[in-house]
């Protein structure tokens, strides 16, 4: 930590990240705020990552415990990673926001509050039986209390607002502290709130800047505030950038796949959380070329994406674990009919309805084994907001060059987390092939491609290839209905022959750390930031452990098994009771050891270095 | 490629020659060779046309038309149907489903297409039974009826399909029989030019398990008592001598009777655009009042597939070139 001085005495020092956490009530604007947040750091040149932790009601009663909504936001150079495990500083709007999100604090953490949310009523909802601003029981934390209400009514005591409408600024007053904190720069929230609220009513952008600007400035000139921070920068490539959630990423990399294979994309869909954005972000991009769907329900949405399929365009369809489960026998149905379908699993807290805005990792099983019947598909997990774009675009140049269904594995903290996402040039992107059509005189609607064992994709509109698809099993390149006993088992070990070709399309697998050692960890999907630090801080500490991080679950990168045999232990952290475990377990007859975490929270690096060191140490 | 829009097409050209696996005597042969003479007659390539099927014995349709076609998973032939149409528009695009596949297990779909009045030609096979599961009671099952999984008679009530679909307003409600050529394949080229959902139930016996169920209906010598054909502009006339009508007094329909060829004023005149009048005329009782038969509903409102490619004419086709502004969006910011 480098110190220095400026004009008011302030000391700046510099890190290399920090963690702040936004809580409040659900309807208090803690997600906006955040991301004006965020937006203002990436333009600062950090790296950052988000999480949003929202209530799964649309509104609990304000000031109560069930109400509370965060957004937590680790920025900084390029060790961010994920979005930190214990906040730095907690902005909490009311008592029932410091009280859910005290247990998370580390002592001389700070807290900056909103001390006339600190009402007999407010900390009675909150539980609280004295104030906690005054009773000393915060002595081990910083607090700064800021009578944000009376401070915003002040500002705007000229203004023509109705009061209700001035409360409603004093989200940006604290927002304008912070900025002063870390040295953002205010730029890009004004011009957000003139985009937002200029056209409407030009007072309420007004006011919102002005209050944003006053937040800023009181923390400039009163003395409660001593210290400034300065994050180091992440030293990024070139290029044009934008916050992106994984859920945005995954239907940008869906319009962009169409737009590679020079086809229409049809979106079949049905509301779920938390997978509903990419249908949202979708239906904004509709076009002669982009069509969106908005099903019945879960089983239509998928067939309706099979359907569009058969007629030849890119196909795609997205939900959450019980909607998996509804679609699984239209997935069977795309397995035997070999037709190329993108499904993207955002996955939640499951049995059932489960805990629905939470995360998991637990459709692992569901997705590499959850159908009827011998049915392998190409199962694939996104390993940060960011990577949803890679990774569904990677399945969609699968699915059509092997004419096989693809499963995306995101979920709850990938879909809603953001982190910079640098747009690509269509130059750089893969390439997309197809088998290529044969000609009429050979054409036979189940013969493959020598390399792929991919069917031809032909489709109605074109003369002379018409064929009839189905369910039933089919007479190995005729294509027609076929009762036979072999002729079955020729064809179900031609599907997963296909499926198994699709190891070539695996790079090396990237180890971090050396390439043999006492312990490897073992992460897929999600958890990349969080094992990725863990298992670097570890190293710092002179243990011997290495990490790789899966993206291609079924089938397994043909490097994997050497890898683990070069280390005396295997960790398999994972957000779920041990499914990928179970699958590397068969696959390679190795004996990995597991974290487990079914919480619906996401793993932290703090948990997967304990877990290292109790391996490693023996404590 | 070929042309096949240069030589007049047959019926035969769209049998694919695959052995025809139905029941001896099965209503679906008949409904087959009307089908194929209809698509036939349309003018259409064999490529342009999409025929998709659930689970059933209806439902192995599609394997015996030469076009493309889609022998899907139970019920599920009319969301896959939608995927294709609202993909292509242009294909001519036809639903094969049974009373199972489309009252039962595909139910929800059958509605849900039905209100978005999208281009499918739905052609549901009744013969009230589960054929290919050997006969248990299917939703338009009638009560009484003994079946394997209603041995002491069906207590469900049925549900009529034609009834059913002129209850949710779909814009084209027809009804045939298999064995009434003239009259089903009339039904058949009007289904085949009509935009937005057309739904065309017909009536057809399951030779194993509901051989008699139409008997009535198909027996010369009661069939013109028990049939009332429908026709646009045409009074409500049935009865081998054309010697009885339907009027409508409150709502309430009555048999009248007169001298056959002086069809008296307070006979209906039967219009296929009043929703109401199908909707009464579907509804009539039976016995007592002839089963009607025909075109009951057919009106012009704009199709789903119609409505989405309008909306968006205006924004064409992304283009390549401007993808990289379209994921920049309005807030992306520069690195140098």
């Amino acid at each position: 930590m480098n110190n220095t001085k400026n004009s008011r005495n302030i000391c700046v020092s510099q890190l290399d990240s920090v963690t702040v956490r936004f809580a409040g009530d659900s309807g208090d604007g803690i997600q906006l705020v955040g991301s004006q947040f965020a937006n203002a750091t990436a333009i600062a040149g950090n790296d950052l990552s988000t999480l949003p932790d929202y209530p799964a009601e649309i509104r609990s009663p304000a000031g109560s415990l069930s109400g509370v909504s965060g957004f937590q936001i680790s920025f900084g150079d390029e060790s961010v990673l994920t979005p930190g495990n214990k906040p730095d500083v907690l902005m909490a709007m009311n008592p029932a926001a410091l009280a859910v999100n005290l247990k998370n604090l580390d002592k001389g953490s700070v807290i900056i509050t909103n001390s006339d949310a600190f009402t007999p009523v407010g900390l009675e909802k909150a539980g609280y039986k004295s104030n906690p601003l005054e009773d000393n029981s915060l002595a081990n934390y910083r607090v700064i209390g800021v009578p944000v209400n009376t401070l915003a009514a002040g500002v705007l005591k000229d203004s023509t607002l109705t009061p209700a409408q001035v409360l409603k600024c004093k989200n940006f007053y604290l927002l304008g502290i912070l900025y002063w904190m870390y040295g953002l720069p205010m730029e890009t929230t004004k011009a957000w709130i003139k985009t937002k609220f200029g056209k409407k009513s030009p007072e309420l952008a007004a006011a919102n800047a002005k209050v944003l600007e006053a937040g800023y400035d009181y923390a400039e000139t009163t003395e409660i505030f001593d210290a400034r921070f300065q994050l180091k920068k992440s030293p990024v490539t070139k290029g044009k950038y934008r916050n992106l959630t994984g859920n945005e990423a995954a239907a940008y990399a869906l319009l962009t796949a169409a737009k590679l294979l020079k086809k229409k994309l049809f979106y079949g869909s049905y509301p779920i959380t938390p997978a509903t954005e990419i249908l949202h972000t979708l239906a904004k991009h509709r076009a002669q070329d982009v069509v969106v769907f908005q099903a019945e329900d879960e089983i239509a949405a998928i067939c309706s994406s099979i359907g569009a399929a058969f007629a030849g365009e890119l196909s795609a369809t997205g939900t959450s674990g019980p909607g998996l489960s509804l679609k699984s026998e239209a997935l069977g149905l795309a397995v035997i009919a070999e037709l190329p379908l993108v499904v993207v699993d955002v996955q939640r807290g499951g049995p059932s309805t489960g805990l629905p805005t939470k995360t998991e990792q637990s459709d692992l099983l569901q997705a590499v084994y959850g159908r009827h019947g011998e049915a392998p598909l190409v199962v694939l997990a996104a390993t940060s907001p960011a990577d949803c774009f890679d990774t569904t675009l990677e399945a969609a140049r699968i699915a059509v060059k092997y004419m096989t269904p693809v499963v995306v594995l995101t979920n709850a903290y990938l879909s809603n987390g953001t982190e910079p996402f640098r747009i690509p040039k269509l130059s750089e992107l893969p390439k997309f092939e197809t088998s290529p059509l044969p000609k009429l005189e050979n054409y036979k609607c189940f013969m493959r491609d020598p390399d792929t064992l991919a069917r031809p994709w032909t489709y109605p509109g074109l003369a002379g290839y018409e064929y009839r698809a189905g369910g039933l099993e089919k007479q190995n390149i005729e294509g027609n209905i076929s009762y036979d006993a072999l002729n079955h088992e020729v064809m179900t070990d031609l599907r997963a022959d296909k499926i198994a070709r699709v190891v070539k399309e695996i790079p090396p697998t990237k180890i971090n750390g050396p390439e043999e050692g006492e312990l490897l960890v073992v992460g897929w999907g999600s958890t990349y930031g969080a094992i990725t630090t863990a298992v670097t801080e570890a190293r710092k500490t002179g243990l011997k452990v290495s990490s790789v991080h899966i993206k291609n679950i079924f089938p397994l990168p043909p490097d994997l098994g050497t890898i683990m045999r070069r280390f005396r232990k295997v960790l398999v952290p994972e957000e779920n009771s041990g499914q990928f475990r179970m699958l590397l377990r068969s696959a390679y007859m190795l004996e990995p050891l597991g974290l487990n975490k079914v919480q619906g929270q996401p793993l932290n690096s703090d948990e997967v270095l304990c877990k290292i060191q109790e391996i490693l140490r023996g404590n | 490629m070929e042309n096949t829009m240069e030589k007049k097409l047959t019926a035969k050209n769209f049998s694919s020659g695959l052995p025809v696996k139905w029941c001896p005597g099965c209503g679906d042969f008949a409904i087959l060779s009307m089908l194929q003479k209809t698509m036939a007659n349309m003018g259409l390539p064999l490529e342009q046309y999409a025929v998709i099927s659930g689970i059933g014995c209806s439902s192995r349709f599609p394997y015996y038309v030469s076009t493309y076609g889609f022998h899907s998973i139970h019920g599920r032939a009319l969301p896959i149907a939608t995927g294709v149409k609202l993909s292509k528009p242009e294909l001519a695009v036809w639903v094969i489903t049974g009373d199972g596949d489309g009252m039962s297990i595909g139910g929800n779909h059958l509605i849900h297409a039905i209100r978005r009045n999208i281009s499918l030609k739905i052609v549901l096979f009744n013969n009230r039974i589960y054929g290919l599961t050997k006969g248990q009671a299917s939703p338009t099952t009638l009560q009484g009826s003994k079946t394997k999984t209603t041995p002491l008679g069906a207590i469900d009530y049925p549900f009529d399909p034609t009834r059913f679909a002129i209850g949710l307003d779909c814009t084209f409600v027809a009804r045939g029989i298999d064995n009434d050529i003239a009259g089903t394949s009339a039904i058949f080229e009007r289904a085949a030019r009509h935009t937005g959902t057309a739904f065309v139930e017909v009536l057809q016996k399951c030779v194993p398990f509901t051989d008699k169920e139409f008997d009535s209906l198909k027996d010369p010598a009661t069939k013109e008592e028990m049939l009332l054909r429908v026709e646009h502009g045409k009074p409500l006339v049935f009865g081998k001598d054309k010697n009885k009508g339907i009027s409508f007094r409150n709502m309430r329909a009555e048999i009248v009777e007169f001298k056959a060829g002086a069809v008296p004023a307070e006979v209906a005149i039967y219009d296929e655009t009043n929703a109401d009048m199908a909707y009464l005329v579907s509804g009539l009782p039976h016995p007592e009042f002839p089963t009607p038969i025909g075109v009951l509903k057919a009106v012009r409102k704009p199709a789903y597939e119609e409505m989405y490619y309008d909306q968006v004419k205006t924004i064409g086709n992304t283009k390549e070139h401007e993808l990289e502004a379209l994921l920049s969006g309005p807030d992306a910011w520069e690195i140098k």
